[in-house]
């Protein structure tokens, strides 16, 4: 199997001005890319990784079903191709985001009280994570909704390897690749203008899905 | 001299007489920690690294890592001071990260210099990079590399280990110290979070390696491996 970067929905520069075009642009076709490209030399160089698609590859991180030598170059690369390709699913020019729909409104009601209440959960799990890494809303074995983050490019669906095991139905980036330009140090003030390109549509699909126990279909 | 201070100087305990008050209990005070200053121009490295990065790197970044210890350091006294020894633990964490922080930065500076102060290393030193990488080009390639692979955030070192006398590159994540991977000691260190370099740079941070070196204080190098052997 052949890994192909995927094309975003929108225009680089439709993300202004929470994001910035030249970020998009950079994210995408330099940093997104090189995951691609190391996941293909991966392949090349262990052709038994090529019979598993990119989801099985990052649920068995951690497992002898990966072997031992590609495990980290498989859990960086894999897993930074997962979530790159999952975040532009989730993003939306601001003018076009919705809401959540009333079943996750209520889930997010029921796991943490109210959706802004869920929001300064998931913006300390964002601002918290030192270093780089990823922070997750998911739904866990069971149903109910969680926040966590995880380091570097690891993600919930790596069950072996993270703290919190889930399936992930939002996803922020703070690599400070994706914030930098715009907003240099200040990664709080990027948090906060995430919320306002949240693709609800795709995180309502994913939820609903995933209350089903389907990871996301990318 | 009094008695009883002859007798503390010697080592030996102090009688206090029935019905004194010993000394009152001091809380514990943790000294704050200076952001030390550059020990040049924060344009003074151009055009290697940019004076916008030096700026924002030291005052944003380190200055944050810093402010952070800082308060660290005195919930660590206070904690220390009341036997919570669990809350103390708790924040070791972050202390490692912010402590580190301040750590590692504080080696950096130095470990600079504007290029017109450029020499390439000397002495003793000079000698042990020949001796243990062929040259200062072999160094610098295995270094880059090393660093260029970090992934997420990280650091780059030079490193000497006092048991077998020999130096050699590693890498940290995050911002441990270099003395969390075993009794090493940091001669040179390269910061590779993403913070280091991607306003001039973007994506690219092989580019970034090359130019750091062309700025490398190899003098301060030479007196921190001095020093230690």
């Amino acid at each position: 199997m052949t890994f192909q970067l995927p094309s975003l929905n929108y225009g680089y520069e439709a993300l202004e001005p929470h994001i910035d075009g030249t970020t998009m642009t950079i994210h995408h076709t330099k940093h997104h890319n090189t995951y691609v490209t190391k996941m293909n030399a991966a392949v090349g160089a262990c052709p038994e990784l090529g019979s598993m698609d990119l989801l099985t590859l990052n649920q068995k991180i951690g497992t002898s079903e990966i072997p031992a030598d590609q495990m980290t170059n498989v859990r960086n690369n894999g897993g930074g191709h997962w979530n790159h390709s999952f975040f532009w699913t989730v993003l939306a020019p601001p003018s076009s985001t919705n809401g959540p729909s009333s079943e996750l409104k209520a889930a997010i009601d029921g796991a943490f009280g109210s959706m802004d209440e869920m929001k300064s959960k998931f913006n300390a799990a964002a601002a918290g994570r030192f270093g780089s890494g990823w922070a997750w809303l998911g739904v866990e074995e069971g149903g109910k909704l969680t926040i966590t983050s995880t380091a570097n490019q690891d993600n919930p669906l790596m069950a072996n390897v993270v703290d919190q095991a889930c399936i992930p139905v939002l996803g922020l980036d703070v690599w400070e690749h994706a914030y930098y330009l715009k907003y240099q140090n200040k990664r709080p003030e990027y948090i906060q203008n995430f919320w306002s390109v949240v693709n609800w549509e795709a995180v309502n699909g994913y939820y609903a899905e995933a209350t089903q126990g389907k990871a996301p279909k990318l | 001299m009094s008695t009883m201070r002859a007798n503390i100087a010697k080592g030996g305990t102090m009688k206090v007489a029935k019905g004194v008050r010993g000394v009152r209990s001091v809380r514990a005070k943790a000294s704050a920690v200076p952001l030390p200053d550059l020990p040049y121009d924060y344009g003074a490295l151009e055009p290697y690294i940019s004076g916008d990065i030096m700026k924002l790197h030291h005052q944003m970044h380190h200055g944050t890592y810093v402010k952070n210890f800082n308060g660290l350091l005195e919930k660590q006294a206070d904690f220390e001071q009341k036997g919570d020894y669990a809350s103390l633990i708790s924040i070791q964490q972050a202390i490692k990260f912010n402590g580190g922080g301040h750590v590692n930065h504080s080696i950096f500076w130095k470990n600079m210099c504007p290029k017109s102060d450029y020499a390439p290393p000397s002495g003793a030193l000079g000698k042990k990079i020949d001796e243990t990488f062929g040259s200062l080009e072999a160094l610098e390639t295995k270094m880059s590399a090393m660093a260029a692979g970090v992934q997420g955030s990280g650091w780059g070192w030079l490193a000497y280990d006092p048991a077998k006398d020999n130096i050699f590159v590693t890498t940290t994540s995050n911002q441990d110290p270099l003395v969390t991977q075993g009794n090493y000691v940091p001669l040179l260190g390269v910061d590779v979070w993403e913070h280091a370099y991607y306003l001039q740079y973007k994506n690219k941070r092989p580019d970034y390696l090359s130019n750091f070196f062309e700025v490398v204080n190899w003098k301060d190098v030479e007196e921190r491996y001095n020093a230690a052997t």
